[in-house]
């Protein structure tokens, strides 16, 4: 019983916190509806994920990939380099959102969701 | 000389345009950046041609990148499906292209237009390269490529809507790539492989277990984003509404259509038939949110005012008949799911290149401002109607091609019912075009459309080459249904 609960839960506890921020990320997008809230809440989810791909490039033991005397064991450097990707592409989603934020604010002075579809019935 | 570009096609298809983004940002002006632009794509279509020639004469082609041999390095793997779905995006984009630049002028401000150029390849290279690619993660940044110039694309709109709409579809598409993006990792974690036929070996001995399942998920539901397959399409209708014409015309004839590739690609060619349609039905899960798609969508495009959003709505029930003929997963049905991602990007784009030309001289696309255009442009409400009776499915056009296939492929599995559903989601249809078409030639016009002046050739020209061609490949049907057909064999056959 002890032994399931601490490989379970000890044992994996960077799933663990991979799929807290997930699901926090991903609830906050769907339920706020502040704009930037929204932005907040994508990153947090995307943040998730690269989590995620370091965890599964880790080998307990391991070192950093470089060729050296006595180290035998390596971490697979693949997934911090696809993640170094991902990481790059989140930048751009969050800075092309942020400045559709920027201009959404112009156009109808606010960024709330509620209150920009209210503006566009009215109209 | 020939022969060593030829060998570089592959990759010259995607670095081409990449290419040639930056330096329209350097080009700058106008007068240079738009014909240059037009030029690059109309270069890419050629490529695009020879590939499919030589995919169809020789059989698959394979190119190590960099000559890093594959698995260890990225592969681009052009097979009849691949050259095919190349084909038509290339060849779309280089005819809105061509038909952009007076509209472009009409509703971007001209200082802007070398950015829309920039992002117009870009996206290009995205699309394509999802198309090439046999790499499991290059699928995700070439999807990622697209779908962030196409946010700015639609951004670019007119009216403030489009903001809120790019805004929301940005949001919605990067969830659903960050859901493709999980599903990578967990097959990654599973195989230790990214390329597409190694994968595709290595799957049978983990695919029993929960990590596959789950990664089979992530993907089914992110991918079903991207692709807007009902009831997760609903960023669609704004974005295709508010974004400038020429953009509606380029994204609602190819995006979408890559996302489906992109599901034909994982759940055929990696996951595999077996595993995908017989041990997890994937067929009875899509089958009916496709049919729920097609008439729901179909029924609210005949609610709509604005016809650049009857004819989103419109997409949205035609991705429904896509992956329905997907869900069949027989020959017949992905022959005739995979016609139709060809043939509906050919009336969908022509549709929207035809509203383009009614933004042009009405400044509007209501409905209720339409009264009686026919009048004053005929050729273009002409064309409208010809890419109408395509959605609708009658014979000697396009439409009727894939309705065809897929109605056969329903009675091959003894389900009349969904043969009888699709006869009758063709009547929705009918009830939309005709809306317009009754609007335009039989209502009486008002002062606004008794003003408006035919749109000029450099529109009207590549509207009818799209839109007649849907007629040419509604009567001649060894170029799309031919190798629509073979397209299915290679899916069918997968990468083992």
């Amino acid at each position: 019983m002890t032994e399931t609960v601490v490989d379970n839960v000890l044992g994996l506890y960077n799933y663990w916190v991979v799929i807290f921020l997930m699901m926090t990320g991903f609830y906050i997008v769907i339920s706020r509806g502040n704009l930037i809230k929204k932005v907040i809440g994508l990153n947090i989810f995307q943040t998730s994920v690269f989590l995620f791909y370091i965890t599964v490039g880790k080998v307990s033991g391991g070192t950093a990939p470089i060729v050296a005397e006595g180290l035998e064991v390596y971490s697979n450097p693949l997934p911090s380099v696809l993640i170094l990707t991902a990481i790059v592409v989140g930048v751009a989603t969050t800075s092309v959102a942020l400045s559709l934020v920027v201009r959404i604010r112009e156009a109808y002075e606010t960024i709330e969701e509620d209150e920009i579809q209210a503006q566009d019935e009215t109209r | 000389m020939m022969e060593a570009i030829q060998a570089q096609l592959p990759v010259l298809q995607v670095v081409i345009p990449l290419l040639a983004a930056p330096l329209c940002i350097i080009l700058r002006r106008r007068s240079l950046v738009l014909p240059f632009a037009t030029g690059v794509c109309w270069l890419t279509f050629l490529v695009s041609v020879v590939l499919l020639g030589d995919v169809l004469e020789a059989g698959v082609i394979s190119y190590a990148l960099g000559g890093w041999a594959a698995p260890w390095g990225i592969e681009y793997r052009v097979d009849a499906l691949a050259a095919f779905v190349l084909l038509f995006v290339s060849g779309i984009a280089a005819l809105v292209l061509t038909y952009a630049p007076r509209s472009l002028t009409d509703e971007i401000p001209a200082s802007r237009h070398y950015l829309f150029c920039t992002l117009y390849l870009l996206c290009l290279t995205g699309l394509l390269g999802i198309a090439i690619t046999g790499d499991l993660f290059n699928v995700f940044v070439f999807l990622e490529v697209s779908a962030l110039s196409s946010y700015a694309l639609i951004a670019l709109g007119g009216r403030r809507q489009a903001l809120p709409a790019a805004f929301q579809y940005l949001v919605m598409g990067t969830i659903g790539a960050t859901f493709i993006l999980i599903g990578i990792g967990l097959m990654y974690q599973m195989t230790g492989t990214l390329n597409m036929a190694d994968m595709a070996a290595r799957l049978p001995a983990v695919e029993g277990m929960r990590t596959a399942l789950v990664a089979f998920g992530f993907l089914t539901v992110g991918i079903a984003l991207k692709m807007a397959l009902f009831p997760l399409h609903v960023w669609l209708p704004n974005a295709y509404a508010y974004a400038p014409s020429v953009v509606s015309a380029f994204i609602a004839a190819t995006a979408t259509k890559v996302s489906v590739y992109i599901l034909l690609r994982f759940m055929f060619s990696v996951f595999g038939l077996e595993f995908s349609f017989e041990q997890l039905g994937l067929g009875s899960a899509l089958m009916p949110l496709a049919l729920a798609g097609i008439f729901v969508a179909s029924t609210a495009a005949i609610f709509q005012r604005n016809v650049k959003r009857m004819l989103a709505y419109s997409s949205v029930a035609q991705i429904g008949y896509m992956v329905l003929g997907i869900s069949f997963a027989t020959a017949t049905g992905l022959t005739g799911g995979i016609v139709h991602l060809f043939n509906h990007a050919l009336i969908k784009g022509g549709l929207f290149m035809a509203m383009g030309c009614i933004m042009l001289r009405l400044h509007s696309v209501d409905l209720d401002d339409m009264a009686g255009i026919g009048r004053a442009m005929p050729w273009t409400m002409a064309a409208w109607a010809l890419g109408g009776l395509g959605l609708i499915g009658v014979p000697a056009t396009a439409g009727f091609i894939s309705k065809w296939y897929l109605i056969e492929a329903a009675l091959e599995q003894g389900s009349v019912l969904v043969a009888v559903l699709l006869l009758l989601s063709s009547l929705l249809a009918l009830v939309y075009v005709w809306r317009v078409v009754e609007t335009a030639f039989f209502h009486e016009p008002s002062e606004r459309t008794r003003e408006a002046r035919e749109a000029p050739l450099s529109m009207l020209v590549p509207t009818w080459v799209l839109l007649g061609a849907t007629v040419f490949f509604g009567i001649y049907t060894a170029y799309s249904a031919g190798v629509a057909e073979q397209a299915a064999e290679a899916v069918l056959g997968g990468l083992r």
